[in-house]
Protein backbone atom coordinates (compact mmCIF):
# COMPACT_ATOMS: atom_id res chain seq x y z
CA UNK A 1 0.00 0.00 0.00
CA UNK A 2 1.28 3.04 -0.58
CA UNK A 3 -0.74 6.61 1.38
CA UNK A 4 -0.04 8.67 -2.06
CA UNK A 5 -1.26 6.76 -4.75
CA UNK A 6 -4.47 5.72 -2.85
CA UNK A 7 -4.66 9.42 -1.58
CA UNK A 8 -4.16 10.22 -5.66
CA UNK A 9 -6.86 7.94 -6.68
CA UNK A 10 -9.07 9.21 -3.58
CA UNK A 11 -8.87 12.81 -4.72
CA UNK A 12 -9.40 11.35 -8.36
CA UNK A 13 -12.72 9.70 -7.60
CA UNK A 14 -13.69 12.69 -5.32
CA UNK A 15 -13.76 15.54 -8.01
CA UNK A 16 -15.27 13.01 -9.90
CA UNK A 17 -18.08 12.30 -7.82
CA UNK A 18 -18.40 15.88 -7.04
CA UNK A 19 -18.77 16.78 -10.77
CA UNK A 20 -21.51 14.54 -11.34
CA UNK A 21 -24.89 15.29 -10.77
CA UNK A 22 -25.69 11.83 -9.32
CA UNK A 23 -23.92 12.49 -6.13
CA UNK A 24 -26.03 15.58 -5.12
CA UNK A 25 -29.34 14.14 -6.34
CA UNK A 26 -28.68 10.92 -4.20
CA UNK A 27 -27.73 13.29 -0.96
CA UNK A 28 -31.06 15.86 -1.87
CA UNK A 29 -32.77 12.79 -1.97
CA UNK A 30 -31.34 10.97 1.24
CA UNK A 31 -32.23 14.33 3.21
CA UNK A 32 -35.52 14.70 2.00
CA UNK A 33 -36.16 10.61 3.08
CA UNK A 34 -34.58 11.18 6.45
CA UNK A 35 -36.07 14.59 6.70
CA UNK A 36 -39.54 13.07 5.95
CA UNK A 37 -39.15 10.66 8.71
CA UNK A 38 -37.54 13.36 11.45
CA UNK A 39 -40.28 15.24 10.75
CA UNK A 40 -43.55 12.27 11.33
CA UNK A 41 -40.92 11.30 14.47
CA UNK A 42 -40.81 14.45 15.89
CA UNK A 43 -44.86 15.80 15.29
CA UNK A 44 -46.05 12.46 16.78
CA UNK A 45 -44.00 12.90 20.10
CA UNK A 46 -44.93 16.00 19.99
CA UNK A 47 -49.03 15.32 19.87
CA UNK A 48 -48.42 12.51 22.27
CA UNK A 49 -46.83 14.43 24.90
CA UNK A 50 -49.07 16.87 24.61
CA UNK A 51 -52.12 14.50 25.26
CA UNK A 52 -49.94 13.01 27.84
CA UNK A 53 -50.41 16.16 29.97
CA UNK A 54 -53.92 15.36 30.35
CA UNK A 55 -53.30 10.97 30.29
CA UNK A 56 -50.82 9.43 32.61
CA UNK A 57 -51.43 6.20 32.01
CA UNK A 58 -50.60 6.96 28.00
CA UNK A 59 -47.38 8.60 29.35
CA UNK A 60 -46.82 5.39 31.00
CA UNK A 61 -47.56 2.92 28.10
CA UNK A 62 -45.95 5.20 25.50
CA UNK A 63 -42.37 5.22 27.42
CA UNK A 64 -42.75 8.49 26.62
CA UNK A 65 -40.81 11.70 28.22
CA UNK A 66 -37.84 10.20 26.87
CA UNK A 67 -36.91 11.63 22.66
CA UNK A 68 -34.21 9.01 22.97
CA UNK A 69 -36.37 5.89 22.66
CA UNK A 70 -38.79 7.60 20.91
CA UNK A 71 -37.21 10.08 18.36
CA UNK A 72 -33.37 9.65 17.92
CA UNK A 73 -33.63 5.83 18.01
CA UNK A 74 -36.37 4.70 15.39
CA UNK A 75 -34.73 7.21 13.47
CA UNK A 76 -31.11 5.81 13.04
CA UNK A 77 -33.11 3.05 12.07
CA UNK A 78 -34.94 4.64 9.06
CA UNK A 79 -31.60 6.20 8.62
CA UNK A 80 -30.01 3.12 8.28
CA UNK A 81 -32.16 1.52 5.98
CA UNK A 82 -32.27 4.67 3.72
CA UNK A 83 -28.88 4.50 3.98
CA UNK A 84 -28.82 0.82 2.24
CA UNK A 85 -30.94 2.04 -0.56
CA UNK A 86 -28.82 4.90 -1.45
CA UNK A 87 -25.08 3.45 -1.23
CA UNK A 88 -25.40 1.03 -4.33
CA UNK A 89 -26.67 4.49 -6.38
CA UNK A 90 -22.91 5.87 -4.86
CA UNK A 91 -21.16 2.62 -5.62
CA UNK A 92 -22.35 1.27 -8.87
CA UNK A 93 -20.20 3.48 -11.18
CA UNK A 94 -16.42 3.05 -9.14
CA UNK A 95 -15.44 -0.39 -11.63
CA UNK A 96 -18.19 -0.73 -13.67
CA UNK A 97 -17.95 3.05 -15.08
CA UNK A 98 -14.55 2.54 -16.09
CA UNK A 99 -14.73 -0.71 -18.08
CA UNK A 100 -17.85 0.46 -19.54
CA UNK A 101 -15.19 3.54 -20.97
CA UNK A 102 -11.99 1.93 -21.07
CA UNK A 103 -10.30 3.55 -18.52
CA UNK A 104 -9.63 0.76 -16.80
CA UNK A 105 -7.09 -0.72 -19.11
CA UNK A 106 -5.34 2.68 -18.37
CA UNK A 107 -5.24 2.55 -14.67
CA UNK A 108 -4.90 -0.97 -14.23
CA UNK A 109 -1.30 -0.49 -16.43
CA UNK A 110 -0.46 2.59 -14.46
CA UNK A 111 2.43 1.72 -11.66
CA UNK A 112 0.39 1.14 -8.70
CA UNK A 113 -1.25 -1.86 -6.72
CA UNK A 114 -4.62 -2.64 -6.84
CA UNK A 115 -4.87 -1.97 -3.27
CA UNK A 116 -4.29 1.25 -3.92
CA UNK A 117 -7.25 1.68 -6.65
CA UNK A 118 -9.63 -0.36 -4.13
CA UNK A 119 -8.97 1.63 -1.46
CA UNK A 120 -8.40 4.86 -3.11
CA UNK A 121 -12.25 4.46 -4.49
CA UNK A 122 -13.72 3.30 -1.26
CA UNK A 123 -12.18 5.48 0.61
CA UNK A 124 -13.63 8.34 -2.13
CA UNK A 125 -16.88 7.07 -1.73
CA UNK A 126 -16.64 6.87 2.04
CA UNK A 127 -15.97 10.98 2.01
CA UNK A 128 -19.67 11.08 0.27
CA UNK A 129 -21.05 8.89 2.85
CA UNK A 130 -19.63 11.10 5.73
CA UNK A 131 -20.94 14.43 3.88
CA UNK A 132 -24.61 12.75 3.78
CA UNK A 133 -24.63 11.38 7.36
CA UNK A 134 -23.17 14.91 8.52
CA UNK A 135 -25.90 16.67 6.97
CA UNK A 136 -28.77 14.81 8.94
CA UNK A 137 -26.86 16.14 11.77
CA UNK A 138 -29.09 19.28 11.95
CA UNK A 139 -31.99 16.78 13.10
CA UNK A 140 -30.41 16.12 16.44
CA UNK A 141 -29.19 19.65 16.84
CA UNK A 142 -32.66 20.40 16.57
CA UNK A 143 -33.30 18.30 19.31
CA UNK A 144 -30.79 19.24 21.58
CA UNK A 145 -31.40 22.94 21.02
CA UNK A 146 -35.11 21.97 21.91
CA UNK A 147 -35.27 19.62 24.34
CA UNK A 148 -32.40 17.53 26.62
CA UNK A 149 -31.87 14.06 24.31
CA UNK A 150 -29.30 12.14 25.98
CA UNK A 151 -26.07 13.03 23.82
CA UNK A 152 -24.04 9.78 24.31
CA UNK A 153 -26.58 7.67 22.09
CA UNK A 154 -26.65 10.17 19.20
CA UNK A 155 -23.07 9.84 18.84
CA UNK A 156 -22.82 6.35 19.29
CA UNK A 157 -25.91 6.00 16.89
CA UNK A 158 -23.59 8.33 14.25
CA UNK A 159 -20.96 5.94 14.71
CA UNK A 160 -23.77 2.81 13.64
CA UNK A 161 -24.85 4.93 10.79
CA UNK A 162 -20.97 5.33 9.49
CA UNK A 163 -20.07 1.53 9.79
CA UNK A 164 -23.65 0.63 8.21
CA UNK A 165 -22.96 2.85 5.60
CA UNK A 166 -19.65 1.51 5.29
CA UNK A 167 -20.47 -1.68 4.89
CA UNK A 168 -23.06 -1.29 2.40
CA UNK A 169 -20.28 0.76 0.17
CA UNK A 170 -17.74 -2.12 0.48
CA UNK A 171 -20.21 -5.12 -0.88
CA UNK A 172 -21.30 -1.91 -3.31
CA UNK A 173 -17.62 -1.56 -4.58
CA UNK A 174 -17.60 -5.14 -4.78
CA UNK A 175 -20.55 -5.60 -7.34
CA UNK A 176 -19.33 -2.86 -8.84
CA UNK A 177 -16.31 -4.42 -9.73
CA UNK A 178 -18.48 -7.69 -11.13
CA UNK A 179 -19.74 -6.26 -14.38
CA UNK A 180 -19.43 -3.02 -16.67
CA UNK A 181 -23.06 -2.44 -16.53
CA UNK A 182 -23.91 0.42 -14.04
CA UNK A 183 -27.44 -1.09 -13.50
CA UNK A 184 -26.44 -4.72 -12.74
CA UNK A 185 -23.95 -3.70 -10.02
CA UNK A 186 -26.49 -1.80 -8.49
CA UNK A 187 -29.24 -4.44 -8.49
CA UNK A 188 -26.65 -7.04 -7.09
CA UNK A 189 -25.93 -4.63 -4.67
CA UNK A 190 -29.62 -4.12 -3.34
CA UNK A 191 -30.06 -7.89 -3.42
CA UNK A 192 -27.39 -8.43 -1.68
CA UNK A 193 -27.87 -5.67 1.45
CA UNK A 194 -31.60 -6.67 1.41
CA UNK A 195 -30.94 -10.00 2.44
CA UNK A 196 -28.37 -9.28 4.78
CA UNK A 197 -31.08 -6.69 6.53
CA UNK A 198 -33.88 -9.42 6.62
CA UNK A 199 -31.79 -11.98 7.46
CA UNK A 200 -33.05 -11.89 10.39
CA UNK A 201 -36.88 -12.28 9.55
CA UNK A 202 -35.96 -15.92 9.45
CA UNK A 203 -34.78 -16.25 13.15
CA UNK A 204 -37.77 -17.55 14.30
CA UNK A 205 -38.51 -20.04 12.16
CA UNK A 206 -35.18 -22.08 12.21
CA UNK A 207 -33.86 -23.81 15.18
CA UNK A 208 -32.18 -21.93 18.07
CA UNK A 209 -28.18 -21.98 16.51
CA UNK A 210 -29.09 -21.61 13.24
CA UNK A 211 -30.98 -18.17 14.35
CA UNK A 212 -28.38 -17.13 16.19
CA UNK A 213 -25.93 -17.74 13.60
CA UNK A 214 -28.71 -15.75 11.39
CA UNK A 215 -29.36 -12.80 13.76
CA UNK A 216 -25.50 -12.41 13.80
CA UNK A 217 -25.12 -11.82 10.34
CA UNK A 218 -28.09 -9.43 10.06
CA UNK A 219 -26.58 -6.13 9.01
CA UNK A 220 -29.31 -4.02 10.80
CA UNK A 221 -29.09 -5.98 14.03
CA UNK A 222 -25.79 -4.87 14.73
CA UNK A 223 -27.09 -0.64 15.32
CA UNK A 224 -29.33 -1.37 17.78
CA UNK A 225 -27.48 -1.01 20.66
CA UNK A 226 -25.27 1.46 19.07
CA UNK A 227 -28.65 3.53 18.95
CA UNK A 228 -28.97 2.80 22.63
CA UNK A 229 -25.39 4.00 23.14
CA UNK A 230 -24.13 0.69 23.97
CA UNK A 231 -20.61 0.57 22.09
CA UNK A 232 -20.23 -3.46 22.07
CA UNK A 233 -17.29 -4.72 20.20
CA UNK A 234 -18.88 -7.61 18.71
CA UNK A 235 -20.40 -5.41 16.65
CA UNK A 236 -18.00 -3.26 15.67
CA UNK A 237 -15.68 -6.25 14.58
CA UNK A 238 -18.97 -7.05 12.85
CA UNK A 239 -18.79 -4.05 10.66
CA UNK A 240 -15.19 -4.71 10.36
CA UNK A 241 -15.00 -8.13 9.20
CA UNK A 242 -17.80 -6.90 6.61
CA UNK A 243 -15.67 -4.07 5.00
CA UNK A 244 -12.74 -6.14 5.01
CA UNK A 245 -13.86 -9.08 3.33
CA UNK A 246 -16.07 -7.40 0.58
CA UNK A 247 -12.35 -5.28 -0.26
CA UNK A 248 -11.09 -8.71 -0.15
CA UNK A 249 -13.14 -9.84 -2.82
CA UNK A 250 -12.78 -6.68 -4.87
CA UNK A 251 -9.38 -7.22 -5.03
CA UNK A 252 -9.58 -10.79 -6.09
CA UNK A 253 -12.28 -9.89 -8.55
CA UNK A 254 -10.06 -7.57 -9.93
CA UNK A 255 -7.18 -10.12 -10.17
CA UNK A 256 -9.26 -12.73 -12.04
CA UNK A 257 -10.08 -9.88 -14.60
CA UNK A 258 -6.50 -9.76 -15.24
CA UNK A 259 -6.56 -13.88 -15.30
CA UNK A 260 -9.44 -13.97 -17.78
CA UNK B 1 14.77 -3.34 -24.75
CA UNK B 2 11.37 -5.57 -25.47
CA UNK B 3 11.67 -9.46 -26.09
CA UNK B 4 8.89 -11.40 -26.97
CA UNK B 5 9.25 -15.26 -26.13
CA UNK B 6 6.60 -18.04 -27.31
CA UNK B 7 4.15 -15.90 -26.30
CA UNK B 8 0.40 -17.56 -26.09
CA UNK B 9 -2.87 -16.05 -25.24
CA UNK B 10 -6.22 -17.99 -25.14
CA UNK B 11 -9.65 -16.43 -24.51
CA UNK B 12 -11.29 -19.61 -22.94
CA UNK B 13 -11.04 -22.00 -26.48
CA UNK B 14 -10.18 -19.71 -28.54
CA UNK B 15 -6.50 -18.79 -28.88
CA UNK B 16 -5.78 -15.14 -29.83
CA UNK B 17 -2.24 -15.18 -30.30
CA UNK B 18 -0.25 -18.19 -31.04
CA UNK B 19 3.65 -18.65 -30.05
CA UNK B 20 5.23 -15.18 -30.92
CA UNK B 21 8.25 -14.32 -30.93
CA UNK B 22 9.85 -11.04 -31.32
CA UNK B 23 12.31 -8.34 -29.96
CA UNK B 24 12.69 -4.82 -29.83
CA UNK B 25 16.03 -2.77 -30.14
CA UNK B 26 16.33 0.59 -27.78
CA UNK B 27 15.45 3.42 -29.73
CA UNK B 28 13.68 1.69 -32.04
CA UNK B 29 9.98 1.99 -33.60
CA UNK B 30 8.24 -1.50 -34.25
CA UNK B 31 5.31 -1.32 -36.88
CA UNK B 32 2.93 -3.93 -35.54
CA UNK B 33 0.82 -4.78 -38.80
CA UNK B 34 -2.54 -6.64 -39.07
CA UNK B 35 -6.18 -7.23 -39.83
CA UNK B 36 -8.93 -6.25 -37.35
CA UNK B 37 -8.44 -9.17 -34.52
CA UNK B 38 -5.41 -10.48 -35.53
CA UNK B 39 -4.34 -10.17 -31.83
CA UNK B 40 -2.21 -6.89 -31.88
CA UNK B 41 -4.31 -5.27 -29.33
CA UNK B 42 -3.53 -8.72 -27.41
CA UNK B 43 0.19 -8.20 -27.36
CA UNK B 44 0.27 -4.68 -26.41
CA UNK B 45 -2.30 -5.62 -23.31
CA UNK B 46 0.14 -8.20 -21.98
CA UNK B 47 3.08 -5.84 -22.84
CA UNK B 48 1.77 -3.79 -20.78
CA UNK B 49 0.12 -6.04 -18.06
CA UNK B 50 -2.74 -5.80 -18.59
CA UNK B 51 -3.15 -9.06 -18.49
CA UNK B 52 -0.75 -12.10 -18.35
CA UNK B 53 -0.36 -14.24 -21.53
CA UNK B 54 -1.13 -17.96 -21.15
CA UNK B 55 1.94 -18.83 -21.47
CA UNK B 56 5.31 -17.64 -22.64
CA UNK B 57 7.37 -14.81 -21.55
CA UNK B 58 7.23 -11.44 -22.14
CA UNK B 59 10.16 -8.70 -20.94
CA UNK B 60 10.09 -5.25 -21.26
CA UNK B 61 12.86 -2.90 -19.94
CA UNK B 62 14.72 -5.86 -18.45
CA UNK B 63 11.95 -6.93 -16.52
CA UNK B 64 9.43 -9.63 -16.88
CA UNK B 65 5.47 -8.66 -17.37
CA UNK B 66 3.94 -11.23 -15.64
CA UNK B 67 6.47 -11.58 -12.24
CA UNK B 68 7.70 -8.04 -12.29
CA UNK B 69 4.81 -5.92 -13.76
CA UNK B 70 5.14 -2.97 -11.50
CA UNK B 71 8.32 -2.48 -12.20
CA UNK B 72 7.47 -2.82 -16.22
CA UNK B 73 4.78 -0.69 -15.76
CA UNK B 74 6.46 2.07 -13.91
CA UNK B 75 8.61 2.31 -17.21
CA UNK B 76 6.07 1.99 -20.11
CA UNK B 77 3.46 4.57 -21.65
CA UNK B 78 0.61 3.24 -22.83
CA UNK B 79 -2.01 4.77 -25.22
CA UNK B 80 -4.63 1.71 -26.04
CA UNK B 81 -7.29 1.57 -28.60
CA UNK B 82 -10.18 4.37 -28.64
CA UNK B 83 -8.29 6.52 -26.00
CA UNK B 84 -10.17 5.88 -23.07
CA UNK B 85 -10.11 8.61 -20.67
CA UNK B 86 -11.39 10.31 -17.81
CA UNK B 87 -13.82 12.61 -19.77
CA UNK B 88 -15.14 14.52 -16.68
CA UNK B 89 -11.52 16.08 -15.55
CA UNK B 90 -9.74 18.87 -17.48
CA UNK B 91 -6.44 18.22 -19.25
CA UNK B 92 -4.27 20.02 -17.31
CA UNK B 93 -5.88 18.41 -14.38
CA UNK B 94 -5.97 14.62 -16.15
CA UNK B 95 -2.08 14.81 -17.28
CA UNK B 96 -1.01 16.05 -13.32
CA UNK B 97 -2.94 13.28 -12.05
CA UNK B 98 -1.32 10.72 -14.41
CA UNK B 99 2.23 12.46 -14.17
CA UNK B 100 1.97 11.68 -10.10
CA UNK B 101 0.30 8.31 -10.24
CA UNK B 102 3.29 7.41 -12.73
CA UNK B 103 5.38 8.11 -9.61
CA UNK B 104 6.44 11.84 -10.84
CA UNK B 105 8.10 13.65 -7.52
CA UNK B 106 5.42 16.69 -6.60
CA UNK B 107 7.22 19.50 -6.97
CA UNK B 108 8.23 18.24 -10.81
CA UNK B 109 4.46 17.47 -11.49
CA UNK B 110 3.45 20.51 -12.60
CA UNK B 111 6.69 21.15 -14.80
CA UNK B 112 6.38 17.50 -16.50
CA UNK B 113 2.61 17.91 -17.29
CA UNK B 114 3.52 21.77 -18.77
CA UNK B 115 6.16 20.48 -20.92
CA UNK B 116 4.17 17.54 -22.38
CA UNK B 117 1.32 20.02 -22.98
CA UNK B 118 3.27 21.66 -24.83
CA UNK B 119 5.16 18.88 -27.12
CA UNK B 120 1.77 17.53 -28.26
CA UNK B 121 -0.10 20.94 -28.65
CA UNK B 122 -2.30 21.20 -25.97
CA UNK B 123 -1.86 24.56 -23.78
CA UNK B 124 -4.60 26.00 -26.08
CA UNK B 125 -6.85 23.20 -24.53
CA UNK B 126 -5.17 23.06 -21.13
CA UNK B 127 -8.12 24.29 -19.28
CA UNK B 128 -10.80 22.63 -20.71
CA UNK B 129 -12.97 19.20 -19.62
CA UNK B 130 -11.84 16.42 -21.82
CA UNK B 131 -15.77 15.64 -22.62
CA UNK B 132 -15.69 19.32 -24.57
CA UNK B 133 -12.43 18.96 -26.94
CA UNK B 134 -12.56 17.62 -30.47
CA UNK B 135 -11.37 14.12 -30.75
CA UNK B 136 -7.76 14.74 -32.37
CA UNK B 137 -7.53 16.54 -28.91
CA UNK B 138 -8.37 13.24 -27.01
CA UNK B 139 -5.87 11.71 -29.02
CA UNK B 140 -3.14 13.99 -28.10
CA UNK B 141 -4.34 13.81 -24.67
CA UNK B 142 -3.89 10.09 -24.63
CA UNK B 143 -0.38 10.59 -26.34
CA UNK B 144 1.06 12.79 -23.68
CA UNK B 145 -0.25 10.72 -20.62
CA UNK B 146 1.77 8.02 -22.10
CA UNK B 147 4.69 9.63 -22.63
CA UNK B 148 4.27 12.35 -19.15
CA UNK B 149 6.50 10.04 -17.20
CA UNK B 150 9.36 10.05 -20.24
CA UNK B 151 9.21 5.83 -20.62
CA UNK B 152 11.52 3.77 -21.79
CA UNK B 153 8.74 2.04 -23.99
CA UNK B 154 6.06 3.46 -25.81
CA UNK B 155 3.04 1.38 -26.85
CA UNK B 156 0.27 2.72 -29.04
CA UNK B 157 -2.43 0.99 -29.99
CA UNK B 158 -3.64 2.40 -33.31
CA UNK B 159 -2.74 6.10 -32.56
CA UNK B 160 -4.11 7.83 -36.06
CA UNK B 161 -7.72 6.49 -36.36
CA UNK B 162 -10.12 8.49 -36.28
CA UNK B 163 -8.45 11.57 -37.10
CA UNK B 164 -8.55 14.17 -40.28
CA UNK B 165 -5.46 13.93 -42.58
CA UNK B 166 -3.88 17.02 -41.09
CA UNK B 167 -4.16 15.29 -37.23
CA UNK B 168 -3.07 12.15 -38.74
CA UNK B 169 0.41 14.21 -40.25
CA UNK B 170 0.79 15.67 -36.79
CA UNK B 171 0.79 12.85 -34.54
CA UNK B 172 2.93 10.96 -36.96
CA UNK B 173 5.42 13.63 -37.18
CA UNK B 174 5.32 13.70 -33.08
CA UNK B 175 5.70 9.92 -32.95
CA UNK B 176 8.87 10.40 -35.29
CA UNK B 177 10.18 13.01 -33.19
CA UNK B 178 9.55 10.13 -30.52
CA UNK B 179 12.65 7.60 -32.12
CA UNK B 180 16.01 7.28 -30.86
CA UNK B 181 15.03 8.60 -27.19
CA UNK B 182 12.22 5.93 -26.71
CA UNK B 183 11.60 2.66 -27.99
CA UNK B 184 8.11 2.72 -29.92
CA UNK B 185 5.42 0.04 -30.25
CA UNK B 186 2.69 1.00 -32.53
CA UNK B 187 -0.06 -1.25 -34.28
CA UNK B 188 -2.00 -0.15 -36.94
CA UNK B 189 -4.16 -1.56 -40.23
CA UNK B 190 -3.16 1.85 -41.87
CA UNK B 191 -0.37 0.14 -44.24
CA UNK B 192 1.33 3.70 -45.50
CA UNK B 193 1.94 4.70 -41.88
CA UNK B 194 4.57 1.97 -41.16
CA UNK B 195 6.40 2.64 -44.02
CA UNK B 196 6.34 6.19 -43.29
CA UNK B 197 7.39 5.75 -39.43
CA UNK B 198 8.88 2.35 -38.50
CA UNK B 199 12.16 1.01 -39.37
CA UNK B 200 10.78 -3.08 -39.18
CA UNK B 201 7.16 -4.11 -39.47
CA UNK B 202 5.85 -7.05 -38.22
CA UNK B 203 3.12 -8.22 -39.70
CA UNK B 204 0.25 -10.71 -37.32
CA UNK B 205 -2.65 -12.40 -38.56
CA UNK B 206 -5.12 -14.51 -36.80
CA UNK B 207 -2.51 -14.58 -33.89
CA UNK B 208 0.63 -16.22 -35.70
CA UNK B 209 2.99 -14.11 -36.87
CA UNK B 210 3.43 -13.63 -40.59
CA UNK B 211 6.58 -11.72 -41.26
CA UNK B 212 9.28 -9.46 -39.31
CA UNK B 213 11.47 -6.84 -41.79
CA UNK B 214 12.00 -3.58 -42.61
CA UNK B 215 9.20 -1.81 -44.73
CA UNK B 216 11.47 -1.46 -47.65
CA UNK B 217 12.89 -5.01 -47.45
CA UNK B 218 9.14 -6.21 -47.44
CA UNK B 219 8.49 -4.10 -50.35
CA UNK B 220 11.50 -5.25 -52.64
CA UNK B 221 11.23 -8.74 -52.47
CA UNK B 222 7.86 -8.43 -54.45
CA UNK B 223 7.78 -8.82 -57.85
CA UNK B 224 7.46 -5.67 -60.21
CA UNK B 225 4.35 -4.18 -61.58
CA UNK B 226 3.96 -1.98 -64.53
CA UNK B 227 0.72 -0.50 -66.27
CA UNK B 228 0.25 -0.41 -70.17
CA UNK B 229 -1.49 1.49 -72.47
CA UNK B 230 -1.97 0.11 -75.80
CA UNK B 231 -3.91 1.02 -78.90
CA UNK B 232 -5.25 -1.97 -80.40
CA UNK B 233 -7.71 -5.00 -80.42
CA UNK B 234 -8.13 -5.57 -76.63
CA UNK B 235 -8.50 -9.87 -77.11
CA UNK B 236 -5.48 -9.66 -79.53
CA UNK B 237 -3.45 -8.20 -76.84
CA UNK B 238 -4.74 -10.55 -74.16
CA UNK B 239 -3.63 -13.12 -76.17
CA UNK B 240 0.30 -11.68 -77.03
CA UNK B 241 0.72 -10.83 -73.66
CA UNK B 242 -0.38 -14.56 -72.11
CA UNK B 243 2.45 -15.84 -75.07
CA UNK B 244 4.88 -13.31 -74.15
CA UNK B 245 7.72 -14.77 -71.21
CA UNK B 246 8.69 -13.03 -68.39
CA UNK B 247 4.94 -11.93 -67.72
CA UNK B 248 3.35 -13.99 -64.60
CA UNK B 249 0.34 -12.00 -64.78
CA UNK B 250 -1.92 -9.29 -66.47
CA UNK B 251 -4.74 -7.97 -65.97
CA UNK B 252 -7.08 -5.72 -67.65
CA UNK B 253 -8.52 -2.14 -66.35
CA UNK B 254 -11.02 0.42 -67.53
CA UNK B 255 -9.38 3.57 -69.57
CA UNK B 256 -10.80 6.35 -71.21
CA UNK B 257 -10.85 6.13 -74.51
CA UNK B 258 -11.07 3.18 -76.89
CA UNK B 259 -7.38 1.73 -76.03
CA UNK B 260 -6.83 -1.01 -73.60
CA UNK B 261 -5.27 -0.78 -70.48
CA UNK B 262 -3.24 -3.49 -68.50
CA UNK B 263 -1.53 -4.20 -65.74
CA UNK B 264 1.23 -6.36 -66.28
CA UNK B 265 3.30 -8.62 -63.00
CA UNK B 266 6.47 -9.37 -64.53
CA UNK B 267 8.72 -12.87 -63.20
CA UNK B 268 11.54 -11.39 -65.09
CA UNK B 269 11.29 -8.28 -65.83
CA UNK B 270 13.78 -7.35 -68.59
CA UNK B 271 12.40 -10.67 -70.65
CA UNK B 272 9.22 -8.89 -70.07
CA UNK B 273 9.86 -5.57 -71.40
CA UNK B 274 11.27 -7.19 -74.43
CA UNK B 275 8.35 -9.54 -75.04
CA UNK B 276 6.29 -6.29 -74.94
CA UNK B 277 8.03 -4.16 -77.03
CA UNK B 278 8.61 -6.92 -80.23
CA UNK B 279 4.67 -7.39 -79.71
CA UNK B 280 4.04 -4.18 -79.94
CA UNK B 281 6.37 -3.71 -83.30
CA UNK B 282 4.81 -7.04 -85.16
CA UNK B 283 1.25 -6.04 -84.93
CA UNK B 284 1.28 -2.47 -85.23
CA UNK B 285 -0.15 -1.52 -82.21
CA UNK B 286 0.45 2.25 -80.46
CA UNK B 287 1.86 1.73 -76.96
CA UNK B 288 0.52 5.19 -75.38
CA UNK B 289 2.22 4.58 -71.63
CA UNK B 290 4.02 2.50 -69.83
CA UNK B 291 4.75 3.17 -66.00
CA UNK B 292 6.26 1.20 -62.81
CA UNK B 293 3.69 0.68 -60.48
CA UNK B 294 4.94 0.97 -57.10
CA UNK B 295 4.33 -2.12 -55.30
CA UNK B 296 3.30 -1.44 -52.04
CA UNK B 297 2.95 -2.60 -48.56
CA UNK B 298 -0.80 -3.24 -49.14
CA UNK B 299 -0.45 -5.71 -51.46
CA UNK B 300 2.55 -7.53 -49.37
CA UNK B 301 0.33 -7.31 -46.64
CA UNK B 302 -2.71 -8.89 -48.89
CA UNK B 303 0.02 -11.26 -50.48
CA UNK B 304 1.42 -12.62 -47.23
CA UNK B 305 -1.97 -12.70 -45.34
CA UNK B 306 -3.47 -14.94 -48.24
CA UNK B 307 -0.90 -16.83 -48.66
CA UNK B 308 -1.66 -17.55 -44.76
CA UNK B 309 -4.74 -18.85 -45.73
CA UNK B 310 -4.73 -20.51 -48.57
Amino acid sequence: MNIRNVSLILNRELKSYFSSLTVYVVILMFLLMTGYFFYNLLATFSIVSFQAQTDPMLAKQYQLLNINETVIRPLFGSISIILLLMTPLLTMRLFAEEKKTGTIELLLTFPINDVDVVLGKYLACIVVLLTMVALTATYPILLIALGEPEVVPIITGYLGLVLIGAAAIALGIFTSSLTENQIVSASISFGMLFFFWLISYSVPLVSAGLGQVLGYLSINEHIASLSKGVVDSEDIIYYLCFIVLFLFLTLRSLETKRWR
Amino acid sequence: MIEVENLVKEYGEFRAIDNINFTVGKGEILGFLGPNGAGKTTVMRILTCFFPPTSGKAIVAGFNCFEDSLNVRKRIGYLPQKVPLYEDMKVHDYLRFVAAVKGTPAKEVNRKTAKVMDDCGLSDVSHKLISTISGGYKQRVGIAQALVNDPEVLILDEPTVGLDPKQIKEIRSLIKELAGRHTVILSTHILPEVSILCGRVIIINKGKLVAVDKPENLASENTKKMFLRISGNAQMIERELAATGGISSFEKEQVAGDACGFVVVFDDEKRGRQGIQSMIEKNNWDLLEMRPLETSLEDIFIKLVTKEEA
